[in-house]
Parts: C-alpha cells; structure tokens; sequence
C-alpha cells in the first residue's frame, strides 16, 4: 500500500479490543482503509470523532501510542489478465513473494447487477458426476455449495468439478484452509496443466481468521473483471464458507451486536447473500459460476450457517458415505439444482427429466425397504428388487468416482429400470417408454 | 423551508443526521456523499439527532456530510402506466437504468411521464365526489384504468369540470373540483400515497365470499384461497415455494398481479422477467407480463429497501383494486423482510424478542396482512386485493416467530414439507397441516355448491379424512409389518396414495398437468373419490399394491393428457375398464 504526501498521522488511540481499536479523527469515510501500527484495518463505525476501525490481523501487540494512517478509500484489487496462474493473500498481495500486479485498481464489493439486466442462465456444465449431471445438472451462472462434513473429501470433488467444467479462468477462494489443502489444490491444478487458468486467493489456518472476511470479495473482484470486461465464463471455488461465517460471527461478537440464531450475527443472510448473489449470467456470454463448500457438524442443516445458505444458493449437493457399496455418493434425496430445469430435457436428451425423477422415487422405495429389513420385516419381492436397484444405481451412477457423459447416465438408467422392473412400475410417460425401454 | 442536517455518525446503512429543524418520524431524506444523492428514512429521533436507514451503501460517507429532509414519507407513485413494469423496492425502472451494474443513487421514473393515454370522462359537472370517486378512465394494456379523485383528498367535492374525451399526459389536469368552501382543485391522471398506510377509500371490507381459482389442485381443492384472503407458504428450502408461487402467478383468476420479490434470489426474477413477457394467459388470451407488476429487491440490494418493497407492492395493489380490480399480490420471503427489521432494530441497539427480532414483529405482520380484502367502493363495485406471502421458516422449524407470528394473521396456510419434498411429491403442500380457514365460511360454501357443486365443501372433507386414514393405516404398517395387519389397511393405504398421486402431486414444468381448471379438478377428484369409496377384496398386500400401483400409472398418464382429449377420453376408459375388473 502507497501512502500519500499531506496524510494525517494519528498516534492516540483511545480503545482496543480484540479485533478493533477505537480513535479520534476527522475526515474519514466509512469503510476506509487504515493502516494501524503496520496492520491493515477498515472503518466499521463513526459516532462524530470518535472512529472504530477492524484490525485483520488482530489487535495483539498494537498500543495507545500506535500509528494510525488513513488510506482514503476502501479495499481494491488491482485487476488484469496478469492475475492469471498467481496466488494471493486475503489482502490481494503475492503469496510467495513475485512481482505485484500492475492494473486498475477496483473497489472490493462494488455494487450489484441490475437484475433486469441479467440473463437467463441456461448453459450445462458437465461434471461427468451423475449424481451432479444427472440428478442435479449446474448451470453456468448458477451459485451451488456441496454440504459436507468435515471428513468427506469436499475439496478433491471440489478440484475435480473445477478441471472438468471446461471453465476459462478457476478463481479459488480458500478461507481458513489447512496448508495441506492448500498445497492440495496447487499441485491438482498445477498436474492438470491448468495453472495458468487459476487466480487464488487464499487465507490458511496460519493466518488471523479475522482477514478471511476479504477473500470472497478479492475473488469475486477479480472474477468479474473476467467475465464482465473479458466476456469469460469464470468458475469461482469459495471454501470453506462455515468458516468465513465464523469469522463474521467473531467481528459482531466484538463489537457489542446482539447475536441471533446459533451466535451469527442478524445480519448473516445478507451478507452471505452479498457473496452468493455475485454470480451472474451475462449479456456478453460472460459468466460467474460459484461452487462452494459449506462444512457440516454432523450433517445437521438447520444450523444457521447452511440453512441461510440454502435460502441463498440455488441448490445444494450432499456427500454421503454409501454403506451398501462403500463409496462417497451425492445424496441423491437432499441433493438438489434449482436451475436444472433450465437444461435438462432442453440441453440433454428429452427422457432426462423423467428418468431423473423415476430413479430418485425407486431409490426412495429401496430406502423404505432397507427400514423394513431393519425392522424385522418380511421384504416383498418388489422390495427386493428396489434393494438390488438402489446399489446399482449407487454404484454405477451416484457415487462421484464415476465420470461419464450425461447420455450415457440416461441410458445406464433405463438399463436398469428393465433389469429390476416392469413399465409399470417405472411409471414414465407411454411416450419415453416406447422409444427408450431397454427389453432385459 | 425544508430542514438540513450533517451526519454525525455511520454504523453500516444507519446514519445519525444532527438536524436543524423539525423532522417527523419516517419522514424522507437525502444523504449526499460527493455528487450521489442517497434516499433515507428517518426511524427514530432523539433530540436533534435523527437515525436515518439510508436505502444504499454507505460507503465513503463522512461525517459533516449534507442531509436534505423532505418532509414526506416514503411514497408511490401511482398512474396509468405502472402495468408490466420491473420496479426496485423504491419504484425506479430498473429497466430505465443504464450499466451493467446499479450504481449509487440511481433514480429513474415510476412511469412515463410524456406518454398519452386515451381518456375517456365517467363523471360529469355536478357529480357529488370523495377520494377514490372516478372521474374517467384509460386503457392500459386490456384494464381499464380509472383516475380517480386522489386519496389524499379527505373531503367531499363537487366535480366542476371534466376534461373531453382525449388524448392527454399524466399531468395535465383531466378533472376540476370544488371543496365546500368554494375552492377549486386541478386533478390530474398522477397522485402519490405514503406506502406505510392503508388505502381506506371504501365503504365497507365484506368477508371474502369467493374463491380464487388457482390451477394447483392442492389449493383450488383442498384449500381452496379466497378472493380478497390471504394465505402463505412456510417452508424449508428446496421445497418449492417459489415454484409454486411462479405457478399461481402465472395461472391465478386475478385482473392484475403484483409479484414482489423480497429478498430473494436474482435468477428467479430473470426466470419472470425472461418466461412472463412471452407466456399468454389462457384466461384473457393477452400475454402475461400485461397483468404483471414486478418489485424486485433481490437479496444482495440494499437491505433497508427490501422493507420497502413489500408496501410498495401492498400499496400500488390497493391502488389497482379501487378501481374495482381483482388484484393478487405476492411476496417471496416475507421472512426476508423481516430479517430486514431484525439488522435495523439490532442496529438501534433495542432489546430484542425471540430470535432477535424486534418484538413487535407480530403487529407489524397482521398490520401487513390486513391490508388484503374484498371491498365495496362507494359506486356498488367491488374489488379485492388477494395477498400470499412465502415465509422461510429458519431450519425449516415452523415454530419460529416470522412463522408463528404470519400464522395469527393469514386465513391460509399451506405447509411445505420436507418429506414430501424429499421424496419428489410436488407440490409439497403437506395435506394433513396445511387448511383453508375459508372452506368454514358459510359464504364461500354456498359460492362452491354453486360454482362446482352442491355440498362440494362435504367431498373435499371426505379427501381429507381418507388422506387421514391412509397415514394411520400406514404408521400401523410400518410398525407391525405388511403382514401384521389386515388386507383393509393396506387398500385404506393405498386409497390415500391415489388421491395423493392424482390430486395432490402436479408436474408445474409439464406443459399440460401445471394448470388443472376447476371444471377438470371436479372431474378428476369425483373419479378418485368414487374409486375410493368402492370395497375391493384384494387376496394379499401385494395384490393391493399392485392393483393401486397400475391404477396410479394410468391416472398420470391421464394428468398429462389434454383436456377431453382423445388421449384424455381413452385412459379415462382405461381406467373404468380396470377398475370394473377388479369388481368382477
């Protein structure tokens, strides 16, 4: 950061907490920049003098006699195809040293799309996942998160739906990422020969949990500068959400706000929202498409972190371990794509839509008969052919190892159906069964 | 002269303005930051310090910074040409906005003021006239637009003049009238209305005494919505409120609809904005976007703004229903508004009730919802605004304050749920929770014995009860085993899958099954209804289930047929046929 000639040093700072310090000082804009004590800082709140400021890196070490500096303008990043293939910090600095990046600096968490201006996103991104493509097919444009407990390999789906989805520029967003993870990722990518299409700004465990709080709006930044001035289509990865969440909980928390459900701020859907709602379909064919991750504890969804999510996302995907067949499948039940009716039946072969609804009901049968059988119960034979269904379908089609193309999922469905059942019981429209039953 | 004031403190989107002269409690001002004008409310005032929620981001603003009072509330503005347009919560054109992006302080007109509209006077000198009176009136698009003698105006007039029948603006003066001590009033086709108040230029607000046709059979069947009445739809996520509500909005027997998207997801007002303009209603034959009002304050605009919109859309469907209208009017998320309430109350520092919600959320929500119903204008017309909202209930737990609070005021509730969600039964409209208080009033009983049939209220009671038994019949299964019980309770099962099935489950993105008209309701559910009420003697469970499972399939195939179709004719003799058989 450049300090200007003629700014106004403050050496009296009146009150310090744990993430803020409070000074008198005039002529300060909300949500400006400061630099305290050589840690970076942002307005949070003016009550005439009186200013309090947010210390990213936490307050340790800063005393009443510490420089204040004010930058005049809120948080930038500084945009340009020389992004491409670097890694950054929270601040949008150089991880590992290298050159900084030469270009336009813009203004973090600019202002929304007009939604009248948006456009209707209504192109497939394949996965080669069926428990993605086939259940719950994403768009271009579209905001999805994976729920997921903290043991279920999330961010190796995550990586993997990256480097398939054919996407120009990965903008990855890792918020309190182990360094493991974060080395993960780099060498997934670096493997895949895709670095040069990735811009990574990342915040590990080693870093003040508070600073997390600017890793979607760098990314977010920088996406747009893709796919608004570029017309790119830009896939932005955003992990781990729960723990961005975290932190705003921490800066309410010490700013005296009364929590509301689960101790996260009142005011955690709309700032969730802010992130989420960045994704967009543009009229330049450019597009901003954000899969996340959302951790879990113990897969309970009405905690306040993913039920907000779920009001924002358009969808949400399920890991599970699969018991019968011992591989991670998308959750076929809880699962879901708001969007995917958008495309399938429209991009994808005409029987989508009814197979895709057809499967997840017998798989729901399987799952009654698998309670009966636990019950103690006599399974029918029909319930014993939903069972054989359900691990096929598991096995063959859910579980995320799999990496086929959608018309290939549509019809290792319908070999399916005829091997464990009549018409009848598929119950799909007269019209698909004659041109797509498979005689077993 | 209006009052200034300078900010004196920013916390997130409230401002504190030292003021330097009387400022009235919501009243509007403009915060200015370098050359944007950033519209306020005031929402408490202590001494000369006003705490105003400013409708965009703050950003930048320093104290000292100027402040202009406007001296009104937040307003409206209502006059021919609102139809078919996409307004923010503060009623700018968002399809007049330039850039991508909307920037800071963008305002754009409610409507087009340089446009003419063919006028055409009802009233003539001498007529005796109040607020809401009609003086004459426009085409806009098919509805004929009344102007009427603006609501603001208390007393009773004597019309003096009435312009000839022509083509004139929304300004000029179409109408002149004289008040009781002589002085004469130019009215023109434009007025303003303080969004937060009722329009009460009515003379009397009946129960509600007829129903409104929806399409959804879940609804029009089994809880039937009255016009004028209000309903609303809890549930968690991916349970299809907002597929539901497009489905109504597209389908509903309503004259004018007012879709407020509050708070909610940007690409599902694109779904509106892209499907409505090209969609016809089967009613009129005229495309949908022409009865169609959009608010739209998605979940990453201004939040303060998102207040706003739900009484933007209230006020301009009370505009639309003096006119003697049908209007409906939707929000999706009423919850969201009132997370909106919660950020600002929590940061006023108030005491907060349950949930941190402010604690007069509950008379905020009934003030809200009472803002709904049929009315006798002062001519013998009526008209009527219906209202349903949506609610996203936290963790899907419906015991939650938005939930329990909306639950006081609304005549309709229809409860999502996750199970049936979870196991693709669209709509999830849960049979046993959900209930329309209106199938108790006398009124909407004798409406349906004579729009449907006599004693229809008696049959959809008889539904229910089988949908009843089939659960109890079922939890009895599952805990003593399909062999455990007698043969009866797996056909009284599978006699409320059937209505299940056929009546309750409807395919909103098939083109045929997603609007099911009364008359084919009434055919579909008597079929149903007859085939429950005959005994079968099934040998086994799995005979039964066999039966009801190839039943069921036929049914379908009957719901995606059209209407008296060919098709439609043969599986309904399919049907017959199958059943017979059994009986034989």
């Amino acid at each position: 950061m450049t300090t200007r000639a003629f700014q106004k040093i403050y050496t009296r700072i009146d009150n310090i907490t744990k993430a803020t310090v409070t000074l008198r000082a005039q002529g300060v804009g909300n949500d400006e920049l400061a630099t305290v004590g050589g840690k970076l800082a942002q307005v949070v709140k003016i009550m005439g003098e009186n200013v309090t400021l947010q210390v990213f890196a936490g307050t340790e070490g800063l005393s009443t006699d510490s420089e204040v500096v004010f930058h005049g303008e809120p948080p930038k990043l500084r945009v340009s195809d020389a992004l491409a293939g670097r890694f950054f910090n929270a601040y949008g600095e150089p991880l590992e040293g290298g050159e900084i990046v030469e270009g336009e600096a813009r203004e973090i968490g600019g202002p929304t799309v007009n939604p009248f201006k948006r456009i209707q996103p209504s192109e497939l991104i394949a996965t080669g996942i069926a428990g993605i493509d086939l259940n719950n097919t994403i768009v271009t444009g579209q905001k999805i998160p994976f729920f997921a407990d903290p043991d279920q390999p999330y961010n190796a789906v995550m990586a993997n739906v990256a480097l398939r989805a054919k996407a120009d520029k990965i903008i990855l967003g890792g918020m309190g990422l182990t360094n493991d993870d974060f080395l993960y990722f780099k060498s997934v990518f670096e493997n895949a020969g895709a670095l040069d299409r990735i811009v990574s700004f990342v915040n590990t465990t080693e870093n003040p949990p508070v600073e997390r709080l600017l890793v979607p709006d760098m990314a977010l930044t920088a996406a747009e500068y893709f796919a608004v001035d570029k017309g790119e289509k830009v896939l932005v990865l955003l992990t781990d959400m729960t723990l961005y969440a975290d932190a705003l909980a921490i800066v309410s928390n010490r700013m005296d706000q009364i929590p509301s459900k689960d101790s996260m701020p009142g005011s955690l859907y709309s700032d969730l929202a802010k992130i989420y709602e960045k994704a967009v379909q543009l009229p330049n064919g450019g597009s901003i498409t954000i899969i996340a991750v959302t951790t879990l504890s113990g897969g309970d969804i009405t905690h306040a972190v993913p039920d907000n999510t779920g009001y924002i996302t358009e969808g949400q995907l399920f890991l599970r371990n699969d018991s019968d067949t011992g591989k991670v499948i998308v959750d076929p039940f809880r699962s879901l794509s708001r969007l995917k009716q958008l495309v399938i039946g429209k991009k994808t072969r005409e029987d989508h839509p009814q197979v895709m609804n057809a499967c997840v009901r017998l798989y729901a049968d399987a799952a009654n008969a698998k309670t009966k059988l636990e019950n103690g119960f006599d399974l029918s034979d029909y319930d014993e052919r939903a069972l054989k269904f359900a691990r096929d379908y598991s096995e063959k089609l859910l579980a995320i190892d799999v990496n086929i193309g959608i018309t290939e999922m549509l019809d290792t469905a319908w070999t399916l159906f005829a091997k464990y059942f009549s018409k009848e019981e598929v119950a799909i429209k007269e019209e698909l069964i004659k041109k797509y039953w498979k005689e077993a | 002269m209006k009052t200034t004031g300078r900010v004196n403190g920013i916390i997130s989107n409230i401002v504190i303005v030292k003021a330097d002269g009387p400022v009235g409690q919501n009243e509007i001002c403009h915060v200015w930051t370098g050359d944007t004008k950033m519209m306020a409310e005031v929402i408490k005032v202590i001494g000369d310090a006003a705490y105003v929620q400013v409708f965009d981001s703050t950003r930048g603003l320093k104290i000292g910074d100027r402040v202009e009072f406007e001296g009104h509330m937040l307003e409206v503005t209502l006059a021919p040409g609102l139809l078919s347009r996409n307004y923010d919560g503060l009623q700018n054109d968002l399809e007049k906005m330039e850039g991508l992006f909307i920037a800071r302080g963008s305002i754009t007109d409610p409507v087009d003021f340089d446009a003419e509209w063919d006028f055409t006077p009802l009233a003539k000198a001498g007529d005796k006239v109040s607020a809401a009176s009609w003086l004459g009136e426009v085409r806009e698009q098919w509805v004929r637009h009344k102007i009427m003698v603006p609501f603001t105006m208390t007393q009773s007039y004597t019309v003096k003049s009435v312009a000839p029948a022509g083509k004139y603006k929304v300004r000029d003066t179409v109408a002149v009238v004289t008040d009781a001590e002589g002085h004469d009033h130019a009215i023109t086709m434009v007025q303003k209305w303080p969004v937060k108040q009722a329009i009460r230029c009515y003379t009397e607000k009946p129960r509600p005494s007829r129903v409104m046709e929806t399409g959804v059979r879940a609804i029009d069947t089994f809880n039937p919505m009255a016009e004028g009445g209000t309903g609303f739809i809890p549930g968690p996520f991916g349970a299809g409120k907002t597929v539901l509500q497009h489905a109504i909005s597209k389908q509903a027997d309503a004259d004018v609809i007012i879709m407020v998207a509050c708070g909610e997801r940007a690409n599902e007002v694109v779904e509106i904005f892209k499907e409505f303009p090209e969609l016809v209603d089967p009613r009129t034959g005229h495309k949908l976007m022409e009865r169609t009002i959009i608010i739209c304050n998605t979940s990453n605009m201004p939040v303060a703004a998102r207040e706003a919109s739900v009484y933007t859309g209230m006020t301009i469907g009370e505009y639309y229903r003096s006119m003697g209208l049908k209007v409906l009017v939707m929000a999706d998320s009423t919850s969201r508004w009132a997370q909106a309430l919660r950020e600002m109350s929590n940061r006023l520092e108030e005491l907060p009730g349950q949930d941190a919600f402010p604690m007069d959320l509950s008379a905020i929500i009934s003030n809200f919802y009472s803002r709904a119903g049929l009315v006798k204008l002062s001519n013998g017309e009526t008209g009527s605004v219906t209202f349903l909202g949506t609610v996203s209930p936290a963790g899907g737990n419906l015991k939650e304050p938005v939930t329990e609070s909306t639950k006081k005021a609304a005549r309709c509730f229809y409860a999502l749920s996750q199970g049936r969600a979870d196991s693709k039964r669209y709509p999830a409209i849960d049979p046993l929770e959900s209930y329309s208080k209106y199938l108790e009033y006398p009124e909407i009983r004798e409406y349906l014995d004579q729009h449907i049939e006599k004693d229809w209220v008696d049959l959809v009671y008889a539904g229910k009860t089988l949908v009843q038994r089939g659960k109890e019949a079922n939890d009895q299964i599952n805990i003593l085993g399909d062999d455990g019980v007698p043969v009866e309770y797996h056909e009284r099962f599978w006699k409320s899958e059937l209505i299940d099935f056929v009546i309750l489950q409807q395919d909103a993105f098939d083109a045929i099954d997603a609007n099911c008209p009364i008359e084919r309701q009434k055919m579909m559910y008597e079929m149903v209804l007859g085939i429950c009420r005959q005994n079968f003697s099934f040998a086994d469970f799995e005979q039964c289930s066999q039966f009801f499972k190839g039943l069921i399939n036929l049914f379908r195939q009957m719901n995606y047929s059209e209407w008296k179709s060919e098709k439609f004719e043969n599986y309904k003799r399919q049907i017959e046929e199958y059943v017979s058989e059994k009986n034989n």
